[in-house]
């Protein structure tokens, strides 16, 4: 029977413009759209695949953010059993470290034996938030993980290297780990169970109180990138670009 | 505190990593700012030797049998030692399955600052790249404390870390105690069909290619090429793919011909495995995709609406 405790947060959808704030320095939060971490994602699903394999509780904390209510419901729908919103000074954004602290603080009253979140953000920009939980919490951190076996009072996680090389891990518990992808994919939900999780789950909702931002980048400007050189663009209706290209082919000698 | 900048060298298996020589260019960059050295970091067991070709002033060798394979305990134990009393500049490691799991721990434990995914060095600041590559910040070190830094490729060659002269190397002591990690064992990588990094012609498939099903039109795309289609880590993630055909940081680092990029924004840790490719084409709906930054040929297109006219030309060619 084990207690897990996973860590998820919103990151910026980057099929959408990404835009810098007036401050320069962050990115401009109005206007963003935010998706669950893909990771994060993954360190659900790994999670629910333990409970059902072996018993135990899952809790999902995340902070509070636009979409995150329905991102707990939709956790909560897969099969995680407890929800809980970190409330706070979030508007702005905060840094990995200020939120690893509150994540910390609100998972060490759990008592987990293990901490599962995705083994990075896109937005990261002073470290993933694994890691940092991990040192907070007093626990060991093992990273890039995709399989999970609990045994006892250890924990055997894949741990992935280049060129597709696996490192079986034995990690004493309590332990975080840091998710790169579930066993399974993460498992799609009908939105008609979200519904009905709105109606009968609820959401456990902390304050964190003052952050402690300290350990994170001093950021001097933030930009987008400005490419040196770039691809040349092909115009045309997709049979113009198709026609382009195997010529590109032909002069290539491929075709 | 100094002013040199410590590189932290990976290393799997007898074999330096290429982030490793990658780090130590770019804090030779670093160290020419700050006016310091470049100092490399080389943790393990028997393993000596692996400092030879290292461009650094010097390294410092820390020697103990729980380093004689990689585990995030026993490194960041010997680390926090190390930086605690050396107090540099600036300490890198990779952005890495070895680097990130010390970093974040070591910037917890020490209470120093981290910035992570450091592509480029300006003006003794560091140029990270996030939001999938569209993104960059800058960020200043610390003048009180060793600022901790992860390091991604891109803004340098292994090349211009690798030194024709061995270093000079002294040890250091590393006293780790009862660690609660271990290695149990390496699983060696599946055999694979086909060997992507050998190909010429690869059509590389992304979170674009939307479902299952639609990686047939690749098949017949790579078929009519003579190529074989792989993809970026989201395919694989899904199961549609085997892990022998993904490219990027944990998959292969390829080097075809063509590399004809179908819904692949090119986020980095992608980029990693491609961008030595000859000849990239993109086809990508999004006109900000970074993929376009480092491709021959582009197309703002639906590759829905590309695949079929483009399979009859190619039919008709």
């Amino acid at each position: 029977m084990t207690n897990i405790v996973v860590l998820a947060k919103l990151v910026p959808d980057l099929v959408e413009e990404l835009e810098i704030a007036e401050s320069g320095t962050a990115l401009d939060m109005e206007w963003l759209r935010l998706i669950i971490n893909e990771f994060d994602n993954h360190a659900t699903e790994q999670a629910i695949i333990l409970k059902e394999r072996s018993g135990g509780e899952v809790t999902v904390i995340a902070p509070e953010a636009e979409g995150a209510n329905e991102m707990l419901y939709t956790i909560a729908a897969k099969g995680a059993d407890r929800l809980i919103m970190l409330k706070g000074d979030f508007e702005d954004g905060i840094n990995n470290h200020a939120l690893a602290r509150a994540f910390a603080g609100a998972a060490k009253e759990l008592k987990p034996d293990l901490v599962l979140t995705g083994v990075q953000a896109n937005d990261d920009l002073d470290g993933s938030v694994g890691p940092l939980v991990a040192e907070y919490l007093g626990m060991s951190y093992v990273g890039y993980i995709s399989g999970v076996s609990v045994s006892g009072e250890t924990v055997v996680a894949r741990k992935e290297y280049p060129g597709g090389l696996i490192a079986e891990m034995e990690v004493t518990l309590p332990a975080v780990l840091g998710i790169q992808a579930g066993e399974e994919p993460p498992r799609y939900v009908a939105i008609s169970k979200v519904r009905q999780m709105m109606k009968t789950a609820t959401i456990d909702e902390q304050e964190v109180g003052d952050l402690d931002a300290s350990g994170g980048a001093m950021v001097q400007r933030m930009y987008v990138p400005e490419a040196a050189e770039r691809a040349e663009m092909l115009e045309g209706d997709e049979e113009e670009v198709a026609a382009r290209l195997v010529e590109i082919f032909k002069e290539a000698g491929l075709v | 505190m100094n002013q040199d900048i410590f590189v932290v060298v990976e290393h799997l298996r007898g074999q330096v990593a290429d982030i490793s020589y990658i780090m130590l260019a770019a804090a030779r960059d670093l160290a020419q700012a700050t006016g310091g050295e470049v100092v490399a970091v080389l943790l393990g067991h028997n393993a000596q030797a692996l400092a030879s070709n290292l461009a650094a002033n010097h390294v410092l060798y820390g020697d103990h049998s729980s380093l004689a394979e990689f585990t995030s305990d026993a490194y960041t134990q010997a680390l926090a030692g190390l930086l605690s009393k050396e107090a540099p500049r600036a300490a890198f490691f990779g952005s890495t399955s070895i680097g990130s799991d010390v970093a974040g721990v070591l910037s917890a434990r020490l209470g120093l600052p981290l910035v992570s995914s450091c592509v480029q060095i300006a003006d003794g600041n560091l140029i990270s790249q996030i939001c999938g590559g569209k993104i960059m910040a800058e960020s200043a070190l610390s003048d009180e404390v060793t600022t901790l830094v992860t390091v991604i490729p891109g803004g340098y060659k292994p090349a211009q870390g690798q030194a024709q002269t061995s270093p000079a190397v002294t040890t250091f002591e590393v006293s780790i105690a009862a660690p609660r990690v271990s290695l149990k064992q390496y699983i060696e990588p599946e055999v694979a069909d086909v060997d992507i990094s050998a190909e010429n012609v690869l059509i590389a498939v992304g979170r674009g290619i939307q479902t299952e099903d639609n990686l047939e039109l690749a098949e017949e795309l790579a078929e009519l090429l003579g190529g074989v289609v792989c993809a970026s880590r989201p395919v694989v993630d899904q199961g549609w793919l085997p892990t022998a055909r993904m490219v990027g940081k944990s998959g292969k680092s390829v080097k075809p011909k063509l590399y004809l990029a179908l819904g692949i924004s090119g986020a980095p840790e992608h980029v990693e495995g491609m961008a030595d490719a000859e000849m990239i084409i993109a086809i990508n709906m999004d006109p900000d995709a970074p993929i376009f930054d480092i491709a021959t040929y582009g197309a703002e297109i639906d590759l829905f609406d590309l695949i079929d006219p483009l399979l009859e030309a190619l039919e008709g060619a």
